[in-house]
């Protein structure tokens, strides 16, 4: 029910109504609303796509779509899923809502520009989208040259320049973070007091504006080469199809980091809260992340260890990638030590956070095998790659992404989610996720290779598996995408601190006012400092 | 309300997001500072496979960047040179105040930047006169079949560079008419500099592209010789 003084209190939802006052809003609380509201369409766009995948997949032979629509499929399951839901995903939805919050700032540094940036996110969007609808693309994500550039008669230069276009919107709002962390903290708020989700997305937006504008001219040469056959990647000219993949993979495998980098601040953010501990190790878990950024960039050649690259250059590409592990492996050490002795509550953000770190330390693990070069050299382009990275990327990111959208739902829209069934959903994705990808990283291992609809008999059960496990996943997906809708109008009014969390997000109202801040917050603590919120209404004990 | 104690009426040089003036301009400095280093490395990808390809054919670059002119490509040069000398003095008369000085330096440097452009559309037009557009109807006066197609490699990266500097220029114009435009208006004579020091440091930036395209494109057979 909604009491009488709620509905008298001035928010950023009440403000002002109508579709203007959204498209023109320069709040970066509701713009944070616009990109989630548009990367959900394109969850669900890939998701579509990848059904239709696995129902392929559930016979040896290709009885559902031709081979031509099946290289579609996964080329614009991984385009939609990729470009234009899991790097805009936790950045720019509760990156974009809580980041100015969590520092204590009423906006970010250019409002205007990230109002700009969803523009950009859009039109790309509805280039690729276009492509899709008109036919299709069937490259691959990747765009490996001289398949898109002579041989691909689909719509690669529509969907390329769509993801050029979605790409100036990753730089703009990662730009837009640096500068508001740097410039835009609340008095006392000094970097080492900065809750760690801020520092995992200043690490990813580091990513995002060094990494992306090398995709942006790699798309500009891929965009000459096809059109204009100026030879770049092209070996009847003297040039080198290999150079793409080297500039494809230089800030792909980064953009890997842009995926999980934010993932797991959101992790460090409810780990501490439920178990009602500083995180252990701050200082370490915080600099892991800058250490991912960093050695993000120097491991891209660990995907070309079968593209004619030298045998000394993948050496030290192998022996550089193992280092990615060590931030990694510190960070799930210290989500693993906060919980010793800490007072833990089962709700479903910890819920999602403890399937993150499970899920995440086996696709770590096996990044490790992949990384090794004898190893990978036998499963390259299986699906054991292709279980590995989605373990990463689904069980991984997405999440931490459901994770954090549970744990920040009562900030943002003033409503409880419903606790049993959004518990019911975690386990739900936790086991669907699982009964998918694991039996792929067997396949893969037995030697499935990836990107093809036909497959040996042998393989049928394990990919029946998969499937099955999908058609869960696929209900636990939909189970949160109801239940949050419905909880708009019907779930519990929120209070302001309902977790009783210590950070600076938790001190507004929910939903938080207009311009966040009644008054100038002033911090006068470290982050996770628990005696500060002793004796606040919680809802879960 | 409360909120309104805390939020203040929005100018030009203080947005609502700030608490002061100084901040504001620090922010967008900041701003410029990353956006640029973005352009360096999206410029990047191109110097990287300009590099790889002039490793592998070092003596048909030499031969192909010879067929470009050199005394024109230079005194281009010291044109852009120029024009960043003209944005300097207008970043001064903005910081200063001046709103004629900043019009008059504005539109020098939007002229300098316009002979930039018309000198370079000079150059491309030679090449095409002259069959050194990568394509079928390319042809460089003795050289063997292989040679023709890696000549046509560093034609190709000629008129992606200077073609992508030369967008990047037409941008700048663009957005120096901005400022001209609003210089008038009188909108930076109260101290309200930030826009002419950034888009300043923009036209700079493209400069210094330049700086380094002319030795890469047109100089790489002087020592041969």
């Amino acid at each position: 029910m909604i009491t009488a003084a709620a509905q008298e209190r001035e928010h950023y939802l009440n403000q002002n109504y109508g579709l203007k006052s959204w498209l023109l809003t320069k709040d970066h609380k509701r713009i944070g609303l616009l990109y989630l509201f548009t990367v959900t369409l394109f969850f669900f766009l890939g998701g579509a796509f990848a059904t239709m995948i696995r129902i392929e997949l559930l016979t040896p032979t290709g009885n559902f779509v031709s081979s031509e629509t099946y290289n579609k499929l996964f080329t614009m399951h991984g385009v939609a899923m990729i470009f234009f839901f899991l790097i805009p995903s936790i950045p720019a939805t509760l990156g974009n809502f809580f980041l100015p919050m969590m520092i204590g700032a009423r906006d970010l540094a250019f409002p205007r520009i990230n109002l700009l940036s969803w523009y950009l996110l859009v039109v790309g969007g509805l280039f690729s989208l276009f492509a899709m609808l008109a036919g299709g693309v069937d490259t691959g994500w990747t765009f490996y040259t001289p398949y898109s550039t002579t041989y691909s008669n689909s719509w690669v230069i529509a969907t390329a320049l769509g993801i050029f276009i979605a790409g100036f919107s990753s730089i703009l709002t990662g730009l837009n973070f640096i500068v508001t962390v740097h410039r835009m903290r609340a008095p006392g708020m000094t970097w080492m007091r900065m809750p760690l989700f801020v520092w995992s997305t200043y690490a990813t937006a580091l990513i995002q504006v060094l990494g992306t504008p090398v995709l942006a001219v790699t798309i500009i040469l891929l965009f000459c080469e096809r059109v204009f056959h100026i030879g770049i990647f092209d070996p009847a000219l003297g040039g080198d199809p290999v150079l793409f993949q080297h500039l494809f993979w230089f800030y792909s495998h980064p953009a890997v980091y842009i995926m999980v980098l934010p993932a797991m601040g959101v992790i460090s953010e409810i780990v501490s809260v439920f178990s009602r501990k500083p995180v252990f190790g701050y200082h370490f878990v915080a600099f892991a992340s800058m250490a991912i950024a960093v050695l993000g960039f120097l491991v891209w050649g660990h995907h070309l260890f079968v593209a004619t690259q030298s045998v000394y250059a993948g050496l030290v590409f192998s022996f550089l990638s193992y280092f990615v592990a060590i931030p990694s492996a510190i960070k799930v050490f210290n989500w693993t030590a906060t919980l010793y002795k800490g007072s833990i509550s089962f709700a479903t953000p910890m819920l999602y956070a403890f399937g993150f770190i499970g899920l995440f330390t086996i696709g770590g693990l096996t990044g490790l095998f992949v990384a090794a070069l004898g190893f990978d050299v036998h499963v390259t382009d299986t699906y054991f790659v292709v279980a590995h990275f989605h373990y990463i990327m689904v069980g991984g990111t997405i999440m931490a992404y459901l994770g954090g959208l549970h744990y920040w739902w009562p900030k943002m829209t003033g409503r409880m989610y419903p606790e049993g069934w959004a518990r019911l959903s975690a386990l739900v994705i936790f086991l669907g996720f699982n009964l998918t990808f694991f039996p792929q990283f067997i396949l893969g291992y037995l030697g499935m290779p990836r990107r093809y609809h036909v497959y040996p008999d042998e393989f049928q059960v394990l990919h029946v598996l998969s499937t099955a496990g999908a058609s869960v996943l696929a209900v636990g997906y939909l189970m949160p995408m109801i239940y949050f809708i419905w909880s708009l109008r019907y779930g519990a009014m929120a209070p302001a601190n309902p977790w009783g969390a210590t950070g600076l997000e938790w001190k507004t109202p929910s939903p938080p006012s207009l311009h966040n801040f009644d008054e100038m917050p002033i911090v006068t603590h470290e982050a996770y400092d628990y005696s500060t919120v002793i004796g606040e209404e919680i809802q879960v004990g | 309300m409360a909120s309104e104690s805390h939020a203040h009426e929005e100018t030009l040089a203080l947005r609502e997001q700030f608490e002061t003036e100084a901040q504001q301009k620090d922010a967008s400095t900041l701003g410029m500072w990353i956006f640029l280093i973005t352009e360096v490395m999206f410029f990047g990808g191109m110097f990287l496979a300009y590099t790889v390809y002039r490793r592998i054919y070092p003596e048909v670059f030499a031969l192909a960047s010879s067929s470009l002119n050199v005394y024109i490509g230079a005194a281009n040069t010291v044109v852009l040179l120029c024009s960043s000398l003209t944005m300097v003095l207008a970043v001064r008369a903005a910081q200063l105040g001046k709103t004629k000085a900043i019009v008059a330096f504005l539109i020098l440097t939007l002229i300098l930047g316009g002979v930039f452009l018309g000198v370079k559309a000079y150059e491309w037009n030679e090449k095409f006169e002259e069959h050194h557009i990568p394509g079928a109807s390319f042809h460089f006066e003795g050289m063997s079949p292989d040679q023709q197609a890696h000549a046509q490699l560093f034609f190709s990266l000629y008129f992606a560079m200077t073609g992508l500097h030369a967008l990047h220029m037409i941008i700048g114009a663009g957005l120096l008419l901005y400022l001209i435009v609003h210089a008038r208006r009188g909108v930076y004579a109260n101290g309200y500099d930030t826009p002419v020091d950034l888009i300043g440091l923009y036209w700079h930036f493209v400069d210094i592209i330049w700086i380094f395209l002319f030795p890469l494109l047109y100089l790489i057979d002087r020592h041969m010789r």
